[in-house]
């Protein structure tokens, strides 16, 4: 129910930027058409919903489908075939895969993320650092290393040298984001724009060594993209400055 | 009239599509298999820790099935009119309701921050992130089969024989132990092993209740799902042992105790 109210108020958010900036008047005779479909990572959702619309309401004959979820069952999905046009991933390890696979080719970053500690409002259990996902009294929960949010997760704590005594190891960054604002968890560690998202629900807590670990976000056409002119058109849009300035104001960093 | 006996054509073409429809998904399973590399995947370390979850909280499950499920039977046959209909309401809530929505209501009471959780969490009995956790999900989308599987042979069997027992002398605990459990034992049976593999399979109440952590709350249907995303042909093997695992129950116990699953 949260998430999707999030979501409406994201792409509301674009639609009022949009009419806001009164930016170039949709051409008529726009060349693409068809449907453009994106396989975006979790972390992407609120953000690329905005994309979609401003990419959308700038070529009305096209349509924009972005099916959101862990980058790596993305991937494998996408080298089994899936008919997909672009793949935005949450690391370049996961996109490597697709392009080993030969699916895509010349993948460009196009934002980085880091690593945050939330934890639920009020903070209920005290956590004050890294150093606390060891209390074995403490609910903690993580992203499996099977998945990009996961291994960042794997990364961080051992630069740290914490042992964390996690409770839970979820499919994705989201599943993590959603028990730290029900309570269920007393900590995790999510990405700094999923903390972003959940706003007053979750309570954000620095952690200084995060800025060593760095996830770096590829995003490619795929090469059997059903519509590759306008998957083309639906990259470059991303990687534009207005494509920076939504990913900027969901926070996530530049390239 | 043989034709009149007979399915027409049409009848039979559709079945045949019915039948492919339920089997080839299996059949493919078992061809995609990465049978080379199978002994590997099976015998490492994940895979043996989520299987012997898997069977210690289906078997746990399916005694607290019984253990609570065959008097809710009991009453359930005693009941009648608004009570029956409003009694059968409740059982049957849970065997149509997504797992995934099972698992939330069990949060809201038995969570953390639950109307009962809360206190346990306090008295230091929280039950998320447990393998009791996995019991109580497990518990709470099987049972309704065992209840259903119970009332159904307590409707078709003789009651008198409760009666009789009573006028020569036997007080009610004695009835339901020595007259209604061996009446209804075919039923009784064959709704543990409903439960047994239905609690094998539980993914989704699971997950959204009690977590995922390899060895506590990781059983085999949520590695499985996750081994999807980094390493299909786990996957892939561990679907295998799922299906292995059902079908052995079910072949295992068929002639014995289940008169409806006889071929």
């Amino acid at each position: 129910m949260a998430r999707s109210t999030r979501v409406t108020l994201a792409a509301a958010a674009g639609v009022v930027l949009l009419a806001g900036c009164a930016g170039p008047a949709p051409s008529t005779d726009d060349p693409l058409t068809g449907t453009v479909t994106v396989f975006a990572a979790a972390s992407l959702t609120d953000t690329f919903d905005a994309v979609a619309a401003e990419f959308e309401a700038a070529h009305p004959h096209v349509d924009v489908t972005v099916n959101y979820g862990g980058s790596s069952g993305l991937a494998a999905q996408i080298v089994g075939g899936a008919p997909a046009d672009v793949f935005a991933a949450a690391n370049e390890a996961t996109m490597q895969t697709v392009v080993d696979a030969g699916a895509a080719a010349d993948p460009a970053i196009f934002a980085r993320n880091t690593l945050v500690l939330v934890v639920p409002a009020g903070n209920p259990g005290e956590v004050t650092g890294l150093a606390d996902l060891s209390r074995p009294e403490l609910a903690v929960a993580l992203c499996d290393p099977a998945v990009p949010c996961g291994s960042a997760a794997l990364q961080l704590l051992d630069i740290a040298g914490v042992a964390a005594a996690a409770d839970t190891l979820e499919q994705d960054v989201r599943g993590v984001l959603t028990r730290v604002e029900l309570g269920e968890a007393d900590a995790g560690l999510v990405y700094a724009t999923d903390a972003a998202a959940a706003g007053p629900a979750v309570d954000v807590i620095a952690v200084p060594q995060a800025e060593e670990v760095v996830n770096r976000y590829p995003i490619a056409v795929l090469t059997g993209a059903p519509n590759p002119d306008a998957a083309r058109a639906f990259v470059d849009a991303v990687l534009s400055s207005a494509g920076r300035r939504l990913l900027a104001d969901a926070g996530f960093m530049a390239p | 009239m043989s034709r009149g006996a007979r399915p027409s054509p049409l009848i039979i073409a559709v079945a045949c599509i019915a039948l492919a429809f339920l089997v080839l998904p299996l059949v493919a399973l078992v061809i995609r298999a990465p049978w080379a590399d199978l002994p590997r995947l099976l015998i490492s370390e994940p895979v043996a820790q989520a299987l012997g979850l898997s069977l210690l909280t289906g078997l746990i499950s399916t005694a607290a099935c019984l253990v609570l499920g065959i008097p809710l039977a009991v009453l359930l046959s005693y009941s009648s009119g608004a009570a029956r209909r409003l009694l059968r309401a409740a059982i049957t809530v849970p065997l149509v309701l997504p797992p995934v929505v099972g698992g939330i209501a069990l949060l809201l009471l038995l969570g953390r921050r639950g109307i009962i959780g809360q206190a346990l969490a306090e008295a230091g009995l929280g039950i998320p992130y447990t393998t009791g956790a996995v019991v109580v999900a497990q518990t709470f989308v099987a049972m309704p089969f065992l209840v259903f599987a119970v009332e159904g042979t307590l409707s078709a069997a003789d009651r008198r024989t409760e009666a009789a027992a009573a006028t020569l002398g036997a007080n009610r605990w004695q009835v339901f132990r020595l007259v209604t459990v061996p009446l209804v034992a075919p039923g009784i049976a064959a709704g543990a092993v409903l439960c047994f593999t239905r609690a094998l399979g539980e993914f989704g109440a699971t997950i959204t209740f009690a977590g995922s952590l390899p060895g506590v709350t990781r059983t085999l249907p949520i590695a499985s799902y996750l081994a999807l995303q980094s390493d299909p042909e786990a996957a892939i093997a561990l679907a295998l042992l799922l299906l292995v695992v059902s079908l052995a129950v079910l072949l295992g116990l068929r002639d014995r105790w289940l008169p409806g699953v006889r071929g």
